[in-house]
């Protein structure tokens, strides 16, 4: 053995244990660990509600939930201070969770009646929500600033009770997701077909917008509410560029959602930065890579209906 | 046995306008009726009300004997199935032709599919002859492959009732003369067959009687008609498949003014 090839093979060893080191003490840092439950399950549950939201051409919806769940924050801690509780915030998650779902209610109706254009709906949704939250949260004694945990997200703060409470909707939204998947699909892709057969058309878009609702608040502590539609929405826009089938879109997505969740939040665990930030930049990132491989890779040269038969007889029959 | 279609009086309103004023239509068990008109004519929101799309404004839609009402409630919708008028098949996410064909099997009172779903709807992708693309994602078919996929989607549930919305507008000459073989074979099972249309083209053997709607009105109901006037001159443009369809009916038979009411 040379001297050299000694050196190199104790300098990999050194780093091998930095690294293993480095993993141990993430993993034993309870502050760690309660932000990775809390990463891998927002990362699992997000795209299973972000698949139908794409699948029905609502990509924007959990924005418009999203503001409108800080005007219930500003609301819950508004309550909580009247109600002089300590600390101030406990009930704005609650809060967040009340005007979601009746943010998410109000637009599936308003949408459904047609009347208005929901494009609308959905924007004044957006200026009210946040011109609310602003507002209530002035009114409670707080700033704007107060806002900033829940706009970009805070996931250090997250406490063994928002765990709880976190898990349990989580496990929520994938019963309802999953567990009602091919319904939900068949009101998504066909909303008249499947009026046409009879289908509870408005219950099953309302289960979808009340998972969308509970989505935006799980997912709120990890990365804010101006950042939680990007993370329903990007793993499915990756998802759908390499698969072919609404099932596989759906799984791919969801480990997507994952993967770019613990990678952001593990990241962050070594430079400060925002963990939302962080893992929505880094799911764009992945979506850039794959869009850009799939355009590489593929280029349809060929016939993409091969057995099609000819419906224009080229040669005139002489008469 | 009750009618398959019973519908008295029926209005449909759009909007401001009522697009379907006052019709009565019966299906018995085993028919095949043409609904013709032109554009505009309320043929589409007839039947899209009958199937419970469109609210009834007045009048009364019993189907199987059963009382359409708004709630869908009653309604022996496994019996029934639905083509929609459509061009494409594609939501905003990828699905293959089997899982769109397999929502077909989903109906009120059945919100999973059975554990044969799978069999059933390669069988009912095999009728339509797409069994080899059951895996392809609807994005990558054809238009008309598409429209095949809805009409596997509305026989996968093995329907004693079908409504067809214009189901070959826009479908190439063989792709129509396969679907009017598929539905020839379920005539002769006595499946009973509501098809809106242009013109009878292809389906013309199948049909046994044509309403015809004008402004929301029926003017015609009865044996079918044969085209109207300056449709049916020999350098008339549009190209009428059922001039060769193997089988079919000969073109000078529908000229001849032997049937009906001339217009």
């Amino acid at each position: 053995m040379t001297p050299d090839a000694g050196t190199s093979a104790t300098a990999a060893g050194t780093a091998w244990t930095a690294v293993r080191d480095a993993v141990a003490g993430l993993l034993s840092d309870p502050l760690m660990q309660r932000a990775l439950v809390a990463a891998v399950l927002v990362g699992l549950v997000a795209p299973v509600v972000g698949t139908y939201l794409v699948q029905r051409r609502l990509s924007l919806l959990g924005d418009g939930i999203g503001h409108v769940a800080l005007t219930g924050v500003a609301l819950g801690w508004l309550v909580g201070s009247a109600a002089g509780l300590v600390p101030r915030d406990t009930l704005a998650i609650p809060g967040a969770v009340v005007a979601a779902l009746l943010g998410a209610i109000l637009i599936e109706v308003v949408s459904e009646r047609g009347g208005t254009n929901g494009d609308v709906v959905l924007a004044l949704l957006f200026y009210g929500g946040i011109a609310g939250g602003v507002l209530l949260i002035g009114l409670a004694g707080g700033s704007s600033a107060t806002l900033t945990a829940y706009l970009f997200g805070s996931i250090s703060t997250v406490s063994t009770g928002d765990i709880a409470l976190t898990v349990a909707l989580g496990v929520l939204i994938l019963a309802v997701g999953i567990g009602l998947r091919a319904a939900l699909f068949t009101v998504s892709q066909d909303a008249e077909f499947a009026r046409a057969s009879g289908l509870p058309v408005r219950a099953l878009n309302i289960a979808v917008a009340v998972v969308a609702a509970l989505t935006v608040t799980v997912a709120m502590r990890v990365v804010g509410v101006l950042l939680v539609s990007a993370l329903m929405i990007v793993p499915v826009a990756i998802a759908q560029i390499v698969t072919t089938s609404f099932r596989r879109t759906m799984s791919t997505a969801m480990a997507i959602g994952v993967g770019v969740c613990v990678t952001g939040l593990v990241i962050t665990y070594w430079h400060n930065v925002s963990p939302g930030a962080t893992i929505v930049v880094i799911a764009i990132a992945v979506y850039a890579v794959v869009a850009l491989a799939a355009g590489l890779r593929r280029r349809p040269e060929g016939d993409p209906h091969p057995d099609q038969a000819d419906d224009v007889d080229l040669v005139t029959e002489a008469t | 046995m009750p009618d398959v279609i019973r519908a008295a009086d029926v209005r449909v309103r759009l909007g401001q306008s009522l697009v379907v004023r006052g019709v009565d239509l019966t299906l018995s068990d085993g028919e095949a009726v043409a609904v013709m008109g032109a554009n505009g004519s309320g043929k589409s929101t007839l039947v899209r009300a009958l199937v419970g799309i469109l609210p009834i404004e007045s009048g009364t839609v019993d189907i199987f004997g059963a009382r359409l009402v708004p709630s869908g409630r009653g309604l022996p919708w496994h019996r029934t199935g639905y083509v929609p008028q459509r061009v494409s098949a594609a939501g905003g996410v990828p699905a293959t032709a089997l899982e769109v064909v397999t929502s077909g099997l989903l109906y009120r009172g059945r919100l999973r599919p059975p554990r044969n779903a799978h069999a059933l709807a390669l069988d009912a992708l095999d009728e339509v002859g797409l069994a080899g693309r059951a895996g392809s994602s609807v994005r990558a078919l054809s238009g008309g492959q598409q429209q095949r996929v809805l009409i596997a989607r509305a026989l996968v549930r093995r329907p004693d009732l079908l409504l067809l919305d214009e189901p070959v507008a826009g479908v190439d000459r063989p792709s129509q003369v396969a679907f009017a073989r598929t539905l020839a074979a379920l005539v002769e099972r006595r499946v009973t067959v509501l098809i809106v249309l242009h013109e009878l083209g292809t389906f013309a053997p199948l049909i046994g009687r044509t309403v015809v709607l004008r402004h929301g009105v029926v003017v015609h109901d009865g044996p079918p008609l044969p085209p109207a006037r300056g449709h049916d001159a020999p350098d008339h443009v549009h190209l009428h498949p059922y001039v060769d369809v193997p089988g079919g009916r000969d073109v000078r038979a529908l000229t001849e003014p032997n049937l009906g009411s001339q217009q």
